[in-house]
């Protein structure tokens, strides 16, 4: 089919080849992201087990509603990502198209949602600082990780649905074969991304709040 | 090596070099042959080089006198500091797998590009954006905080543009990262049909080693400059004391990548002078397997030893004992190689281009740089040398002595195939006597004072140390001489260089089994490998072809090594 | 006074670590040596054109040699390593009653305290044969007091104490510099070691102007900020009762016990919610606010001396708190630099 012809790219000799050859990238570049994140769970752990009273004290104040809807779309999102990368290998146009466009609108409301805790944590003034509500001191090191780390994870997040709109648009114009090697690709970072939350989540809503 | 491509050679820079397809700047900065890009770092890379270069120019120039010459104290501590940044960074980080394993790896395993392209091109890209931002922050005034970025200092002290800095180290980061995924996939991928992992040439051992170092350590640096940045820019209390942060954790997230950084430096530099050694000894390696289990080990360990930056940092000696402990592990593998490239001349038949000085001189001054390194795992020892100028010259010893010297060899070795001229041997010769000989002066001095007791990274120093430091001075004037020379030959051989055969060295390897330039595909038809790596005979006594010849094949390997 | 070469070793230990530093220079020379006659012997012997035997040596015979040099060298490496190893454990053994100095590093200059209450400036006096216990932290950025005639350094940091141990054995005036990037005048943070003999060293110190000793100043801290209010044993409050408290294991309310070290006192007066001990509810304030690192090297010592002398009378610069013992939870407060 003209759509196989078109995916295979140089160097690679066959298409089978090339499609384990972007599965060893992306998990490469997984294994460096886990170390990026991992650096900063490192500081995290480091301070809850130095200040385990003061990371309670903090962590009571985070939205677990948020949070908790967060992960349910994330998820979710997992499951319309897979479904467009199953679609992808047999070459059904209309549900990878679909699909895509449903793991956008998801991780968009992701976003908003993350948008609307934003708002909620900064008027209760959870911006570490000379006027921050929280004592002993050790609160704004939890909450300063917190502003890292779920920066960071939206950044990612926000990447992902630049990706996959990218992608979304070149397949609706035939620019991209549908059963390009590139899909795994950008799954796998997208259920990476999805982990991440499932990591994060427990960490900053779950501690010791039973 | 093969037969069959012997005949698909052109000799010379025909259309179908891939240095002619495509005149423009435009078909050069939208490239994705791997060739192209290779020259787009070098270029980048020798740019930053001699910028770095001359920060320490200056430095090396005030330090003449005692109470300094002509900077004020803050320009002294950001011109070493921007010395720092951009050696490790932008020059020997990137040097030589950017600019040879990108050039080469595809070519020595017998493949037309690497596995993915287009993602060279933007680690090109990252890299220049990432330079982009620190030439800024270098234009504007630079950083005071030394390359290390030591919080509080960097965070919550120091004047000067530690966020655009930081910045730029971050990006280019990834720059590394994007390389290394590259590499790997690659050498897993694409290698020629019969060409086994353990018939491929030492230099894509090296690559594939410093690929994994680059994958795993560089995503931790980012991660710690992240949360400087954080920090400084954004007031989020990472490593601030007064509410509870540790200054040390920024130590153990920092050192935990610098450490693997140096094996990043080094394991190319190894890989090259393991091409260099056998071709000029006429000889195969000694040890092949050894080599590349050393290759491994080197990387791994690596991992373990960082903890040795910070033996007086308020570790506990318990944690400083282990890491002594792998530190000196870690130094096995090192002096396993110098002991086979040693034993690699043994009954060779050697000669003595600019390659094979470089080579040598590696093997001597990274012998020194690395024996140095065990005064430094010894604790006691270390207690009393780090900090001063005793770790700087152990660590320019292993990468400058090191490092530079074999990238400086991998360039003469290689210039013939990647621009199809020969360059002076003459100049290039004195070039190199002249680089270890000023080399020695500028940094033997430096092992004296820094037990003596003078501590880094001052500007003002007490007046006993002064004749160590304008003998190192003088020395320093020699090196950029010598480093200086190579732009001006080089440059000339592109202009006026005999024409190089395919093949002028006579060398193995699958690269040298095609054109010089290759041509943009690298072969015209995939190669099949048969035959072991190096595999120089060792009875036979072959003339160095000259360019006029025809490239021929060395002899099939006869046995031994 | 002239102050004495860097080079000077002013200490048993600065000895044998100048001991180990020669063996290892001895060691690395003849290793150089070897490689460079190796590598100028073979280019000479097998250079193109010579008439030296060539041809292949066996293949087990590559490798016997190979795994022999692999062997040797990691036998003489762990050597070196054994050797300089025990070299530091032995001075790792803090003699029991160390003369207590404390230091406080800023940007740019030393701030030093001696237990007698006198203060300098860049400069710390000792006498000579006695146990030195420098107890150090910054009130900005990372310095490091190194004292190469003693072959020592430590890294300063700021929020909390680091320990640099020594037994000066000659007198003299030595060098005292800064070794950790600090800033603009960081080459410029220098100071002085001065080591007297006893006597001496007790003359000088009566001669100081502040006649009283840190203990006392501590201890009229300790009423005019209002702790006595909380923790005098006739206090409504319920709070620890101090005395005897230094060096003593203390129970906290996660259930964790610590010992009440200097890092403890602290962190107990700047960060009163970090470990509240078992029994007590966490209403103490923090006095970050109120006090100066000075300040609470005059506290410390006033709680040091409830330990010895049980009326409450000021008592001389204390006994060294249990060293080796892990804060649970945290970074150990353990000696940081070699010592005697």
């Amino acid at each position: 089919m003209s759509d196989a012809a078109t995916a295979l790219r140089e160097p690679w000799p066959d298409l089978d080849r090339q499609r384990e050859g972007v599965s060893v990238g992306i998990w490469l570049f997984i294994a460096s992201e886990v170390l990026f994140f991992g650096a900063l769970l490192l500081g995290y752990a480091v301070y809850r087990a130095l200040y385990p009273e003061a990371f309670r004290i903090a962590g009571a104040e985070t939205e677990v509603f948020y949070g908790s809807v967060n992960l349910l779309l994330l998820l979710t999102s997992s499951v319309t990502m897979t479904i467009a990368v199953d679609a992808s290998r047999h070459g059904m146009r209309r549900t990878v198209i679909a699909c895509l466009a449903l793991t956008i609108l998801l991780g968009a409301a992701f976003l908003m949602f993350k948008g609307l805790e934003y708002s909620a944590d900064i008027a209760k003034g959870l911006l570490p600082g000379a006027h921050f509500p929280l004592q002993p001191p050790q609160t704004q090191l939890f909450w300063g990780l917190y502003w890292v780390m779920t920066g960071v994870h939206a950044i990612h997040l926000a990447i992902g649905i630049a990706i996959v709109g990218t992608f979304a648009v070149m397949l609706w114009r035939r620019l991209m074969p549908i059963e390009s090697p590139a899909m795994l690709g950008v799954a796998t970072y997208w259920h990476f991304v999805d982990t991440v939350w499932i990591i994060l989540f427990p960490l900053l809503y779950l501690v010791d709040r039973s | 090596m093969t037969d069959a491509a012997i005949a698909d050679v052109a000799v010379d820079t025909q259309p179908a070099s891939y240095l002619g397809a495509g005149h423009t700047l435009l078909s050069w900065l939208t490239t994705t042959d791997h060739k192209r890009i290779a020259i787009l770092y070098a270029v980048s890379i020798t740019l930053f080089f001699f910028i770095g270069g001359i920060a320490i120019g200056l430095v090396r120039l005030e330090l003449m006198a005692p109470r300094g010459l002509f900077l004020t104290s803050e320009a002294y501590n950001r011109l070493f500091s921007l010395h720092g940044i951009i050696m490790v960074w932008f020059f020997l980080v990137p040097s030589i797998p950017a600019t040879m394993g990108n050039f080469l790896l595809p070519l020595m395993i017998g493949a037309h590009d690497v596995a993915f392209p287009r993602l060279n091109l933007f680690s090109w890209y990252l890299y220049v954006f990432g330079a982009a931002f620190t030439v800024y922050a270098l234009i504007s005034g630079g950083v005071d905080t030394g390359w290390t970025f030591y919080t509080p200092l960097s965070t919550s002290y120091a004047t000067g543009y530690v966020v655009a800095a930081a910045t730029g180290v971050f990006v280019v980061g990834f720059s590394s990262i994007a390389t290394g995924v590259n590499f790997i996939a690659t050498a897993h991928m694409l290698r020629a049909p019969g060409m086994t992992w353990f018939r491929l040439p030492l230099f894509v051992w090296a690559m594939y080693t410093v690929s994994m170092v680059m994958v795993l350590a560089t995503p931790v640096l980012a991660m710690s400059l992240l949360l400087v940045i954080a920090e400084r820019a954004f007031g989020l209390p990472i490593f601030d004391a007064a509410r509870g942060g540790d200054p040390v954790l920024f130590q153990h997230l920092f050192w935990f990548y610098s450490h693997p950084a140096v094996y990043i430096m080094i394991l190319p530099a190894m890989g090259v002078v393991s091409e260099v050694i056998p071709c000029f000894a006429r000889k195969t390696i000694f040890g092949y397997a050894f080599m590349v289990y050393a290759l491994i080990t080197i990387a791994v360990i690596g991992f373990m030893v960082w903890g040795h930056h910070m033996f007086v940092a308020g570790q506990s000696p318990l944690a400083n004992l282990v890491f002594s402990f792998l530190s000196f592990i870690v130094a096995v593998p090192s002096a396993i190689k110098v002991f086979n490239w040693t034993a690699t001349l043994h009954r060779g038949e050697i000669t003595f281009e600019a390659p094979m000085l470089y080579a040598l001189g590696f093997v001597g001054l990274f012998t020194i740089g690395g024996l140095t390194g065990l005064f430094l795992a010894s604790v006691p020892i270390d207690i009393h040398a780090t900090d001063t100028y005793f770790v700087i010259a152990h660590f320019h010893f292993v990468m400058v002595g090191g490092t530079v010297s074999a990238y400086m060899a991998g360039l003469h070795f290689w210039w013939p195939k990647v621009t199809g001229r020969m360059y002076s041997e003459a100049w290039a010769r004195f070039a190199a006597i002249t680089t270890f000989l000023g080399f020695n002066a500028t940094f033997l001095p430096q092992f004296v004072m820094g037990w003596n007791g003078m501590p880094r990274r001052y500007h003002y120093y007490p007046d006993v140390f002064q004749a160590w430091h304008v003998m190192s001075s003088v020395g320093a004037l020699i090196l950029a001489v010598a480093y200086v020379l190579p732009l001006i030959y080089f440059g000339w051989s592109l202009i006026y260089g005999r024409r190089a055969g395919a093949n002028p060295w006579n060398a193995t390897g699958l690269e040298w089994q095609t054109s010089s330039p290759p041509p943009k595909e690298n072969f015209h038809r995939i190669p099949r490998v048969d035959v072991e790596p190096y595999a120089y005979g060792e009875f036979v006594h072959l003339p160095m072809a000259d360019d006029r010849t025809p490239p021929s094949l060395p002899s099939p390997a006869s046995g031994g090594g | 006074m002239t102050i004495d070469s860097f080079m000077t070793a002013a200490s048993d230990y600065a000895n044998e670590v100048d001991g180990t530093f020669w063996v290892l220079v001895v060691i690395s020379s003849l290793i150089t040596l070897l490689v460079a006659a190796l590598i100028a012997g073979f280019s000479l012997r097998y250079r193109r054109g010579s008439t030296a035997r060539r041809g292949p040596l066996s293949e087990r015979f590559g490798r016997d040699v190979e795994i022999g040099w692999t062997v040797a060298t990691l036998f003489l490496f762990l050597f070196i390593f054994w050797w300089a190893a025990s070299n530091q454990l032995s001075a790792l053994n803090v003699p029991g009653h160390a003369m207590e100095i404390h230091v406080v590093a800023k940007q740019w200059m030393w701030r030093v305290q001696q237990p007698g209450g006198a203060r300098e400036i860049n400069e710390i006096h000792v006498p000579e044969n006695v146990p030195i216990r420098l107890v150090m932290t910054s009130e900005d950025v990372i310095h490091d007091l190194f004292l190469p005639t003693m072959r020592l350094k430590q890294d300063v940091l700021p929020g909390r104490y680091t320990y640099l141990s020594f037994t000066p054995t000659k007198t003299g005036v030595f060098h005292l510099t800064c070794a950790e990037y600090c800033g603009t005048d960081h080459s410029v943070m220098a100071g002085r070691l001065v080591v007297m003999t006893a006597p001496d060293y007790a003359r000088w110190t009566n001669a100081q102007p502040e006649a009283d000793d840190l203990a006392h100043q501590g201890e009229a801290l300790f009423s005019a900020l209002g702790c006595s209010g909380c923790h005098a044993p006739t206090s409504s409050i319920h709070a620890p009762d101090l005395h005897g408290l230094y060096g003593r294991a203390v129970p906290l309310a996660d259930g964790r016990v610590v010992t009440a070290d200097e890092a403890y006192l602290r962190d107990s007066i700047l960060l009163p919610a970090k470990d509240i001990v078992a029994g007590y509810a966490p209403i103490m304030p923090s006095f970050r606010s109120a006090i100066t690192e000075d300040d609470l090297v005059k506290l410390i010592a006033y709680l040091k001396s409830l330990s010895t002398s049980p009326t409450g009378a000021p008592g001389s610069a204390g006994v060294s708190p249990a060293s080796g013992k892990e804060r649970a939870g945290g970074t150990p407060a353990v000696p940081g630099g070699g010592q005697q």
